[in-house]
């Protein structure tokens, strides 16, 4: 009725403007849509990690005062880093699997800078629970690395994913020796 | 009929389901608005947009705020300093405040000139006073939570109003403190609160539109539309002229943000609260001030407080204090003439809200305050009787089609003959 003949006029009034209404009317809102984005994306990039939180991102760690079959739990960006100073053994038993038996595979001497030391963030790459495998007498899987309780997933004494539902090895961190017993992880 | 009405198949089959795309079109198309209505009407528009910017940016502020005495100060400086564009966010929501309320004063004013309260719009006015009184309830609780020197004595001092109040005064404002003066409890609830009353406002916002749909915007000459010759559709005239004023608010509201962040802030609320040290100079928000002179201009604490109070309460009553039939301004000489004295009296009160509460300022408060009271309740009442009004057009057609291209002239859409 009167009212769809408003709206009628106002959207084509004569046909040879058509085009030229149309151009106005596309650029009008595409000018509308990115000041929209402009403006939503500092309300949008306020979550990501304000600039306090990226100061405390690395942090630097004494390695000299673990023991040989010792491990040490420490925490980066919120998350638990395992520090393990490895055996012999367990560095042999690492380097001697063959990687075309992995489901990631990875051979040990690119996942540890210093055979010695082992650096890995204690994350389950399945659901992200935290394995055990870092106190004497917590229970380390059957490959003698680390174990999750949640789903059952078995680690190596590389980190590397043996068993279980986890999709690949325990990351390795981006780290440094910045002396023989000073590492910085991050 | 709905599937006439849109042609594209999605909004065709949701519409039929979920008539949302019929209420819109039906609010954009149907609504009629007198086609006469001037600038001052944007300010409706403007105040909805203030506040939808102060929900936004303050949804996101509470995202790195805590609410506890030992953090909320260092919390706030973190958003100004480490948060990604936390100081523009900040400082968004800090003048926007104000833009606010300068917003929605001019809404107010813009009622008072042009009668928008009479009947049959009582209760949509009645509403906008809520808003307001909302409105100041949840700025002074915001303005507590950065926890800085004025935040904690503006808190101290506003609660301590209702001490005023005999025999439970003592009582009421432990409750409010949640303890025996302000402190983390206080400091707790007034967050709880200050995220919660902007969604309240939004439904009385509702309200308040709904009200306004069932007789439609007043109009500058404020005689009822006669017919559809009188009126326009809201969109597209309405939208575009509203569009225009977002423009020039967007544009000072960015000016504030990017230029003078702090004009109308107080530098003292920039030291951490001190309980054992009061600032030399309190004074609230300055759009307090009216009322906060009000407040200081009586000797008795409870007057003072009633008087304040009072102020706004006035205003619930003044669609029965102005009984003159005839709405706009523009037709009664003498109430013109009172509506900018009190306009004059108004920013008057502001300006000595804001000085120290001694010497001149106290006896000028005290005139100004009675000149306030007297405009509602006895210059209004007498003027409904005494005054004589000019004769009112006989259609809002009527005066733009007898001066054509006249003092009128910036209204273009109205010069326009009537089919």
């Amino acid at each position: 009725m009167a009212k769809s003949d408003t709206k009628k006029s106002t959207r084509s009034r004569r046909p040879e403007d058509a085009g030229r209404r149309d151009f106005i009317v596309i650029a009008t809102n595409a000018m509308f849509g990115l000041g929209a984005a402009a403006v939503a994306w500092p309300l949008i990039d306020q979550m990501n990690p304000a600039a306090d939180t990226l100061a405390l991102a690395n942090i630097e760690v004494d390695v000299s005062k673990i023991e040989e079959g010792q491990s040490i739990t420490v925490k980066w960006r919120g998350k638990p880093v395992f520090i393990r100073h490895r055996t012999e053994d367990e560095i042999a038993r690492a380097s001697a699997t063959d990687i075309a038996d992995l489901r990631d595979p990875e051979s040990d001497e690119v996942r540890a800078e210093k055979p010695g030391y082992l650096v890995l963030v204690g994350v389950c790459t399945h659901l992200g629970c935290v394995p055990l495998g870092q106190k004497t007498g917590e229970v380390k899987g059957d490959y003698d690395g680390w174990f999750c309780p949640c789903h059952g997933s078995h680690y190596d004494t590389s980190g590397r994913i043996r068993k279980g539902p986890a999709p690949t090895n325990l990351e390795v961190p981006p780290y440094t020796f910045l002396s023989d017993s000073v590492i910085r992880i991050g | 009929m709905s599937a006439e009405k849109f042609q594209n198949p999605v909004v065709r089959w949701i519409d039929h389901r979920l008539p949302v795309f019929s209420m819109l079109d039906h609010e954009k198309y149907d609504y009629p608005v007198p086609k006469n209505l001037n600038y001052m009407w944007n300010f409706g528009v403007l105040a909805g947009l203030s506040l939808a910017i102060m929900i936004i940016t303050g949804i996101v502020l509470a995202m790195s705020y805590t609410a506890h005495v030992d953090y909320a100060f260092d919390a706030v400086e973190r958003i100004m300093r480490d948060v990604n564009h936390g100081w523009m966010i900040r400082y968004i929501h800090m003048n926007a405040a104000s833009f606010f309320f300068i917003v929605v004063y001019i809404h107010i004013f813009r009622g008072l000139y042009y009668g928008s309260y009479k009947a049959p719009r009582e209760l949509l006015w009645i509403l906008g006073v809520v808003i307001f009184l909302l409105m100041m309830a949840t700025a002074f609780m915001g303005y507590v939570l950065p926890w800085g020197q004025m935040s904690f004595w503006g808190a101290t001092v506003i609660t301590n109003l209702f001490s005023a109040i005999p025999v439970v005064g003592d009582s009421i404002v432990t409750l409010l403190w949640g303890g025996f003066s302000v402190d983390n409890p206080t400091l707790n609830r007034f967050f709880s609160l200050h995220y919660l009353m902007p969604f309240v406002i939004a439904g009385v916002v509702v309200l308040h539109i709904i009200a306004l749909h069932r007789f439609g915007s007043n109009n500058p000459i404020g005689i009822d539309a006669s017919g559809p010759q009188d009126t326009i559709s809201f969109h597209p005239y309405y939208t575009m002229k509203d569009m225009v004023g977002i423009a020039v608010f967007l544009l000072l509201l960015a000016v504030a943000v990017f230029f003078f962040p702090n004009a109308m802030g107080h530098p003292d609320n920039y030291i951490p609260a001190n309980p054992l040290q009061t600032p030399a100079h309190i004074v609230p928000e300055w759009y307090f001030l009216p009322f906060y002179a009000i407040l200081r201009a009586v000797p008795d604490k409870l007057g003072g407080v009633l008087l304040m109070f009072g102020a706004i309460a006035v205003l619930f009553i003044l669609p029965w204090l102005d009984r003159s039939p005839v709405r706009s301004a523009r037709f009664r000489p003498l109430f013109r003439i009172f509506f900018w004295l009190l306009l004059i009296d108004a920013v008057v009160l502001g300006y000595l809200g804001g000085k120290p509460a001694e010497g001149i300022y106290v006896v000028l408060s005290r005139i100004a305050t009675a000149w306030y009271f007297l405009h509602f309740l006895v210059i209004l009442p007498l003027l409904s009787v005494f005054e004589t009004t000019k004769p009112l057009p006989k259609s809002i057609s009527e005066p733009v089609l007898k001066y054509p291209a006249s003092r009128k002239g910036p209204m273009g859409a109205g010069l326009e003959p009537a089919e």
